[in-house]
């Protein structure tokens, strides 16, 4: 199992003492899943998933990935684990504003070691980012910017990838081709997905729906 | 509506108090430093206002001694006998225990009116003030006349260090009985008077000049301090600006959002212009506060400054006056208004359904560096134009201005430029990020490196321009001072007994006579020297004929120091009257610098013709080392062993004397250098307040906090390192303005260029160590940032 995440819990600090966020999730992903997590908002899908990515650390609980528990790595190792293992594409894209969108793509991939200069062109050929290839973020639409995200995450070929609302900034017609995409490049990896959405439609399209309310599984 | 709005605007700052603090800091501390350089500079004028006041300088003519210190009242008689209202004034150096003051006798019943203070005090009578003697002084003059028999009465508009009574006190204090200094003529005069040859062949009359001579000679070193002042404050405004321009931005959202609610842009423009005047007059009185602190702690420097370069007076303490606290208030209130104008504009503008999203990326792609460009490139090419010109004074500060503003607005362009040069050759891939983020930051940071820039450079350039100065002065000094010991001070009727002694030990003995006169109108010093082959050997002139120290020690020539030659317009070849109508030929100018007065000399001999009755003051003694001369002189005649001063302990004292003239201005540039790493400080604060969403997906992305951290302070470093590589040529194009052009405006004489390599590394090292320490605390708050502010970013529900 890729993933394995028992018990978790966490909470943050309210104005009247904690206000608990997940209150014990057991969840477990492996590769080439897909996995749809909706809910409310504030039920605490994307907080699950940050925790599951190693961007916040659980309470407590277990989260073993690939075996190995998160919640013992310190900040070095969680960053080590999001380089190389994790590839996260975000509702509001999350681009760097400095770097062009072929620097964008091939950032991570940098950062783990993992540059494939062909895996990058192909990506940016699928996703129809080649006339844009030299241009910054800022001088892209939505789609456009969510495509670079996706090839992004995909780039450092993780074995896990999430997804918080990657069509949730798009219009329909570019949300379903956006995800269409996704989906064709992610089944192609063989990694494990995981996609937090408020959409019924995006979460149809993964092999398991999951709701979460007031932080348990419901 | 008004209430709601002022409330909306100022809920901005509420919960941005790092922007407050950023706007109100920067302001007040440029204030401050402008309102200190005023508050030094109003303090200083007041003072040669007194001065000229009491003495009538600048308001009267007067009649002067065509040469020699004074003359003998009964010409006074004559002309007065003859028709002339004229008033007897009697000066000079009176020593007190602790220090010399000057004495000034006036008539009060014939000077013109509102001259003596004898007028505005009521309790004091004529009679008293013309028998008994009555001193008027300020406070601190007054403390050191206790024991004088007369009575003193304080007096604030009398000079500092200046004692003002009646002409027969003075001649009686100053020893001189019969004798008058010089004459006040008042303006209204008979018809049919006789000329003043006819009656007073040997006094000449001066017109007013409608200022005092002091006044004008410290005009240059004030316009000095004025322009680190302005310069001190532009730095500040850098600040103020950067913030004015992030504040205005952020609260673009609201302002769309007051207007759709119905506010009229009218008002919501007039509301913002009066928060800003509001913040700006808070920050302008913490600034004038600071100022006073600043001008309190610098004033004696600037004191001993002016009486060591141009022998003004200037008090040590400090009043509050309306005009320089008037003036740092409505500095800061201009400042404020400039910085925000553009900002205030672009608002006015800005369509009602306009975008709410900053526009922090239209700054960042920086849509006028071609506008800035094209005027960085017009200014720089002005200053050129202006140095090949001789324009004069004013020029050669437009020059300054043209220079410094001109290479500030090109450095965003080059740094660009050199960053675009690294990002291109990066190899790693965070070195590629490091290089195309820190171009992605050059706009929010252009205004502190700017700040930076000019606070590196007017180091350099004013150090360069001290330190040649310094080693001119240490050249100088070597050349006037060749002689192994002096000895000075003691009794006059000793001097001949010493001199005998000294010349059958076989030492070579130079005595000076001198005497404090007018020549050729320019108040100067008169010595007489026993010119040998010693001089020939030591001194070097500035301009000289050939044989000039033959022709003088023949007697037949003079020879004079700049400030006289360049003050009475005289040069090589021109006769100047040395007294009882004796003129020589000028055969050598030379070099004397630090000296407020002219200086003329001419051979032992002619001088004890022309001054039978005055001795040597001081004697050089070649050969022998100070010690012994101790033990000798001491042996034989008593004299005191502080009489005789070796020659290493003079050059010390006047390099002590030149160190401290520079006080000022090395405060100054360390004041500076520190508003610009409170620049930097602020530049990067205001910026990681807005940078967490472009740093938080490269730490999603497997970038440690900490990583974050020492990547910005690397960033701050190698941003303040360009910098700093391009503020020393700027810094030496501005010393070199300074001592060839400015120098030669102001002075008339132009100094060497030195370079100083371990000074520019020095502050090299010192600008680094600044900007790292700016960006200390940023980065500290970036390794400390907590992950929950870092995924906020992230979340969906913002």
């Amino acid at each position: 199992m890729l993933l394995d995440v028992r018990n978790v819990t966490k909470s943050f600090a309210g104005a009247d003492g904690p206000v608990p966020v997940l209150a014990g999730v057991d969840m477990a992903l492996d590769l080439g899943q897909t996995l749809s997590l909706q809910g409310e908002s504030g039920s605490g899908k994307s907080t699950l998933m940050h925790i599951v990515g190693a961007l916040d650390t659980a309470d407590s609980g277990e989260i073993l990935f690939d075996g190995r528990d998160i919640a013992a790595l310190d900040e070095a190792g969680r960053a080590a684990l999001r380089r190389s293992e994790v590839g996260v594409i975000f509702q509001q894209f999350n681009l760097i504003p400095s770097l062009d969108v072929t620097e964008n793509i091939r950032f991570q991939a940098r950062l783990a070691g993992r540059e494939d200069p062909a895996g990058v062109a192909h990506l940016i050929e699928v996703l129809g980012l080649g006339p844009h290839a030299r241009k910054y973020p800022e001088q892209l639409s939505g789609g456009q910017q969510q495509r670079v995200a996706i090839a992004r995450a995909l780039a450092v070929r993780p074995r896990l990838i999430l997804a918080d609302e990657p069509t949730g900034n798009l219009d329909e017609a570019t949300a379903a081709e956006v995800l269409a995409q996704m989906l064709a490049l992610v089944a192609d990896t063989g990694a494990a997905l995981m996609v937090v959405t408020h959409s019924p439609a995006v979460a149809a399209r993964m092999d398991r729906q999951l709701h979460l309310r007031a932080g348990r599984l419901a | 509506m008004t209430r709601a709005c002022l409330q909306a605007l100022w809920s901005h700052w509420r919960r941005n108090p790092l922007q407050l603090f950023t706007f109100l800091a920067g302001l007040a501390l440029a204030t401050a430093l402008w309102s200190g350089v005023q508050a030094i500079n109003a303090e200083a004028r007041a003072s040669y206002d007194a001065a000229a006041t009491t003495l009538g300088e600048g308001r009267f003519d007067q009649v002067l001694p065509k040469a020699g210190e004074g003359f003998a009242q009964e010409v006074y008689v004559d002309l007065r006998r003859a028709g002339w209202q004229v008033s007897p004034v009697v000066e000079g150096r009176l020593r007190l225990d602790d220090g010399a003051v000057r004495v000034i006798g006036l008539d009060p019943l014939t000077t013109p009116g509102a001259l003596s203070p004898v007028a505005g005090t009521r309790d004091i009578d004529l009679s008293g003030f013309l028998t008994v003697g009555v001193l008027f002084a300020d406070v601190a003059t007054a403390a050191r006349l206790a024991d004088l028999p007369q009575e003193v009465v304080v007096d604030a508009s009398v000079a500092p260090d200046t004692v003002l009574t009646d002409v027969g006190v003075a001649q009686r204090l100053l020893e001189r009985p019969g004798t008058l200094s010089r004459l006040i003529v008042a303006p209204e005069q008979p018809m049919g008077l006789l000329p003043l040859a006819d009656v007073a062949p040997g006094l000449m009359r001066v017109a007013a000049q409608g200022s005092s001579d002091v006044g004008q000679l410290t005009d240059s070193f004030h316009l000095n301090l004025t322009a680190f002042g302005l310069l001190s404050f532009a730095v500040g405004i850098f600040i103020v600006h950067g913030t004015i321009g992030l504040v205005f931005e952020q609260r673009r959202g609201m302002v769309r959002t007051l207007r759709t609610l119905g506010v009229p842009l009218r008002r919501l423009m007039g509301l913002m212009a009066a928060e800003l005047l509001a913040l700006s007059l808070v920050a302008g009185m913490i600034g004038v506060v600071l100022g006073y602190i600043v001008a309190a702690l610098l004033l004696p420097d600037v004191a001993a400054t002016l009486e060591g370069l141009y022998g003004a007076q200037v008090a040590g303490g400090l009043q509050l006056r309306p005009v320089w606290w008037l003036s740092g208030l409505g500095i800061a209130v201009l400042g404020a208004g400039l910085a925000g104008a553009g900002a205030l504009w672009r608002i006015a503008r800005m369509p009602i359904l306009a975008s709410a999203r900053p526009r922090a990326w239209a700054m960042v792609a920086g849509r006028g560096r071609q506008v800035q460009g094209a005027v960085a490139v017009v200014l720089l090419a002005l200053a050129a134009v202006i140095g090949a010109l001789d324009l004069g004074l004013l020029a050669s500060f437009v020059l300054l201005g043209c220079l410094m503003i001109g290479a500030a607005l090109a450095l965003p362009l080059i740094v660009g430029a050199v960053l675009a040069l690294g990002q291109a050759r990066a190899r790693g891939v965070i070195s590629g990020w490091f290089w195309a983020d820190t171009r992605q930051q050059l706009p929010g940071l252009s205004l502190a490196l700017m700040a930076l820039l000019l606070a590196m450079a007017a180091n350099v350039g004013v150090s360069t321009m001290v330190s040649s100065f310094r080693l001119t002065f240490v050249d100088f000094l070597d050349q006037r001072l060749f002689a192994d010991a002096y000895v000075r001070g003691i009794d006059r009727d000793q001097m001949p007994g010493v001199e005998a002694y000294l010349i059958a030990q076989g030492y070579d003995v130079l005595p000076l006579l001198s005497v404090d006169t007018r020549l050729a109108g320019v108040p100067s010093e008169l010595m007489g020297a026993r010119v040998g082959p010693a001089y020939a050997r030591n001194w070097s002139f500035v301009d000289a004929g050939p044989d000039a120290w033959a022709q003088v020690a023949a007697g037949e020539a003079v020879i004079a120091n700049e400030q006289l030659v360049r003050r009475a317009g005289l040069w090589l070849g021109d006769a100047l009257d040395i007294g009882d109508g004796l003129r020589l030929p000028l055969v050598g100018v030379y070099g004397d610098y630090g000296n407020p007065v002219g200086q003329a000399i001419v051979a032992e001999t002619l001088f004890t013709s022309l001054f039978p009755e005055e001795a040597p003051r001081q004697f050089g003694v070649l050969g022998a080392p100070a010690e012994d001369l101790r033990a000798d002189l001491g042996a034989e005649f008593g004299v005191p062993s502080s009489s005789v001063v070796d020659q290493a302990a003079v050059k010390a004292f006047s390099l002590g004397i030149f160190e401290r003239t520079f006080t000022v201005t090395a405060a100054l540039n360390v004041l500076t250098l520190a508003v610009a790493g409170f620049a930097i400080l602020m530049s990067l604060l205001t910026l990681s307040a807005i940078r967490l969403p472009q740093l938080a997906p490269v730490w999603a992305m497997g970038l440690t906090r900490g990583t974050l951290a020492r990547i910005d302070l690397l960033r701050a470093l190698v941003l303040a390192a360009l910098t700093a590589v391009l503020a020393l040529p700027l810094g030496l194009a501005l010393a070199w303005v300074l001592l060839a052009v400015v120098n030669v405006q102001a002075f008339g004489w132009r100094l060497p260029m030195y370079l100083f390599p371990l000074d520019y590394a020095r502050l090299g090292v010192l600008t680094l160590a600044a900007a790292g320490l700016a960006a200390l605390w940023p980065a500290f708050r970036m390794a400390r940032t907590p992950v929950s502010q870092l995924l906020g970013v992230f979340a969906n529900e913002r």
